[in-house]
């Protein structure tokens, strides 16, 4: 087929894409992972399977959006995601793990016979959880500073990992917040308070040590003009964490007003963070080896692949926004019809 | 051991494991559009009944199935580097094409097929329940896709040994996609058949009465009639199909070393590569020069004509061997069946017997024709462009097999509570039959 963009900026609209999906994933799959890691905090089973039942219909729509973005540095950038894949290989392989162990948990506990089975498939769920969030984590930090392994670096990785781990248990109280009530809801909010602080923190502690660690990534944020132009990105995020911080402190709200905006708000922080991760890597795909126009596969094939994401992303966003409809509201105990 | 066999083993623990869920999901998905319309045209309960138990098996195959779908697509990354730098081109595309075409229609209206009945309109449901069926096909069809090309690849050139695709359309009508294809497809509808009648059988036989049971029993079967035999035919053509591409790998099936004409059809052998020859022959003269050529002095290639280019002979051989052994039994089983039913009888206690072995037969079938083409492929990983050894990655061993060891723990885990979950699921089904309070559904 031939190229109806310029090849050049071909690799650029395919980062962007890529990009969107990761994005799309860390939001979806990471409250998703968030109700998981939250599960155990509750011994009433009443109470934990209405925290699986919010998630039920999603997780697998969520958690193909991992596949896209994957699939796409794959199909894109084939060079990278060998470079990538192999230095992160006992990390994905956790991760893997870690994904399938809380995917099958979801229907292993549904039809399990006791309330023995379920609580072994509710710990299986748990640590399924818990275990793709700190790999996640870990590969984020291994990742930003270029899979360097000096000590600091490997003390970066391991703050990435309980910084992910913690995002991902607020945004997910957050999503309990709107999508439960009563004392499960009340819960929530308290969960939800305690996680914004170490959010917040994580986020301060990953701002500081970013630039810190790469001269280049220093530049890009703290040269005129880019120190002006991009303060309105770290002053959103203040204004957000102190807001969503006033908020939770009200909650819950006279007949459920404002439920939802927690959610949002959590939403937000994770936009705001991955744009300032995606400025600080730009043009890089393998930070400090790989240029995305290095590592892009053949203009042709990249054309054809762009058509049908075309077509097609469209599409997915539009049924997935009928699946909210269609599964939108508080929790109800979840059966097969 | 190293790390390319480590590795090899690695991507046929994930592959294997992961094939026997979408193996059940895509014939799956379509009976059970079949039982829904035949609920939406008739109302009678025994198929909305037969629907509601075969959705809980069809929810956890997909989970099954999806999970292990997400480590195939790291393993190409983290075990397999050299096949997206080479071949990249080509299967990056069709790789997207499976993902966004399928992937997503599955993954959104499988939400609203097993949760949603109540929740939408009646229309909406059955309409999700046939884009699930058709998610799973097209999703396995991009699949066959790309595996046919790394049998049979073509409309592609090579510039600096990276593969540029020159003719998508050549690339996807590769020569075998459309045999593999529908080999692959029927032997998805005969796992299923198998897996519906098996344990309808083993239900029947427990006591279980009800018009349901005897519903899914009697697709199954009438399913496997019609399919295994088909099946035959479509593997010969197949069979032909990669004699002409592949003479090796039908060399290694047939455990041929010479090429001649009058080969025997071998029942059994040991074939023994390093005095290239086999023991213990046990054959129907002149069986494979008929089969292969259709004339019993029909000269069939052999093993020597492709010293240190052919696959390993015996797993070849004799996962053969096992895939056609089990095809000639459902044929048996299923036209058995049929003349069974037609005749109006009570299926008899032995029948009913002799199909409750035969319930995941379909699984041993699928990985044993797998093996039979994948092993059969070696050296190559894309025939004649691209061997496994180039494509391996650089990691360590000792990474390879620990995270092997994970695997096969795992996957026995899953495994055993897949099977367990579903008999359980069987039994409680029979248990509410029984019980005189069932509700009865009302066709929308």
């Amino acid at each position: 087929m031939t190229p109806f963009l310029p090849p050049d900026l071909l690799p650029l609209v395919f980062a962007g894409l890529m990009a969107f999906s990761v994005l799309l994933y860390v939001v979806l799959d990471g409250f998703d992972l968030g109700v998981g890691i939250l599960l155990r905090a509750t011994r009433d089973p009443a109470e934990r399977d209405r925290m699986v039942a919010s998630i039920g219909p999603f997780w697998d729509a969520n958690e193909t959006w991992l596949v896209l973005g994957v699939g796409l540095l794959l199909v894109a950038f084939p060079v990278a995601h060998g470079v990538i894949l192999t230095a992160l290989y006992l990390p994905v392989a956790a991760m893997l793990a870690g994904l399938i162990l809380r995917g099958v948990a979801f229907e292993f506990r549904a039809k399990a016979a006791t309330a023995e089975d379920k609580r072994r498939w509710d710990r299986l769920f748990f640590v399924g959880s818990l275990t793709a969030s700190l790999a996640q984590g870990w590969m984020l930090g291994r990742y930003v500073l270029g899979f360097d392994t000096s000590p600091a670096a490997m003390a970066f990785a391991a703050l990435a990992t309980v910084g992910v781990a913690i995002a991902y248990a607020f945004i997910g109280a957050c999503w309990l917040i709107w999508r439960t009530d009563g004392a499960l809801q009340s819960r929530a909010i308290g969960w939800a308070r305690s996680g914004l602080w170490a959010v917040a923190a994580g986020i301060v502690a990953v701002s500081i040590a970013t630039p810190l660690a790469s001269e280049r990534i220093f530049a890009r944020w703290f040269e005129f003009p880019y120190v002006v132009l991009l303060a309105p990105l770290p002053l959103a995020t203040g204004a957000l964490i102190l807001g969503l911080a006033a908020l939770l402190r009200q909650m819950p709200l006279p007949r459920d007003a404002l439920h939802s905006v927690p959610f949002w708000g959590a939403t937000g922080l994770f936009c705001l963070s991955f744009a300032g991760l995606a400025w600080s890597f730009y043009p890089y795909v393998v930070p400090e080896r790989l240029t995305l126009y290095d590592a892009a596969a053949a203009p042709e094939s990249l054309t054809l692949i762009l058509v049908g994401a075309l077509i097609v992303m469209p599409v997915i966003l539009g049924y997935t926004v009928l699946a909210w409809l269609v599964f939108g509201g508080k929790a109800k105990d979840l059966h097969y019809h | 051991m190293d790390t390319l066999l480590l590795s090899r083993i690695q991507f046929a623990a994930n592959i294997s494991f992961h094939i026997l869920f979408p193996v059940i999901t895509i014939a799956l998905g379509w009976v059970l559009l079949y039982f829904k319309l035949r609920f939406n045209a008739s109302g009678e309960t025994r198929w909305i009944d037969a629907y509601r138990f075969w959705v809980k098996v069809f929810a956890l195959s997909f989970a099954l199935g999806v999970v292990s779908g997400i480590t195939m697509s790291f393993q190409f990354g983290t075990n397999w580097p050299g096949f997206m730098e080479r071949v990249g081109n080509i299967a990056g595309p069709l790789l997207a094409y499976e993902v966004l075409t399928a992937f997503f229609l599955e993954a959104t209206f499988v939400a609203i097929m097993l949760f949603g009945m109540s929740r939408v309109p009646n229309w909406l449901h059955t309409l999700a329940t046939l884009l699930v069926a058709v998610g799973t096909t097209m999703s396995a069809f991009w699949i066959l896709v790309l595996n046919s090309w790394m049998h049979t690849p073509q409309g592609f050139e090579l510039r600096d040994g990276v593969a540029h695709a020159t003719d998508w359309w050549a690339i996807i009508f590769n020569p075998s996609m459309p045999y593999r294809l529908a080999h692959m497809l029927i032997a998805s509808g005969l796992t299923v058949a198998f897996l519906m009648a098996g344990m309808s059988a083993w239900r029947r036989l427990r006591g279980d009465r009800s018009a349901a049971v005897a519903t899914t029993l009697r697709t199954g079967i009438v399913l496997a009639a019609v399919l295994a035999p088909t099946q035959l035919v479509v593997g010969d053509l197949h069979g032909l199909n990669t004699l002409e591409h592949q003479p090796a790998k039908v060399a290694a099936m047939e455990g041929n070393w010479e090429t001649r004409g009058n080969v025997p059809l071998l029942l059994f052998a040991i074939p023994d590569e390093t005095a290239r020859e086999n023991r213990f022959e046990i054959a129907i003269p002149s069986g494979a020069s008929v089969i292969l050529k259709h004339d019993p002095a029909g000269v069939v290639p052999g093993l020597n004509d492709f010293v240190g280019e052919h696959p390993p002979v015996a797993p070849v051989f004799y996962a053969f061997r096992l895939m056609v052994g089990l095809g000639l039994a459902m044929i048996a089983l299923g036209l058995g069946g049929a003349w069974l039913l037609w005749r109006r009888r009570d299926l008899p206690g032995w029948y009913l017997r002799a199909l409750v072995p035969m319930t995941f037969a379909g699984w041993i079938a699928t990985l044993a024709g797998w093996y039979v083409t994948e092993i059969g492929r070696q050296p190559w990983l894309v025939h004649g462009v691209l061997t496994t050894a180039e494509a391996v990655g650089p990691v360590p061993a000792g990474n390879v097999a620990l995270t092997l060891t994970m695997y096969l723990l795992l996957y026995a885990g899953l495994l055993t509570a897949y099977v367990v979950t579903l008999y359980r699921l069987a039994r409680k089904d029979s248990g509410e039959a029984r019980s005189p309070s069932t509700a009865v559904a009302q066709p929308a």
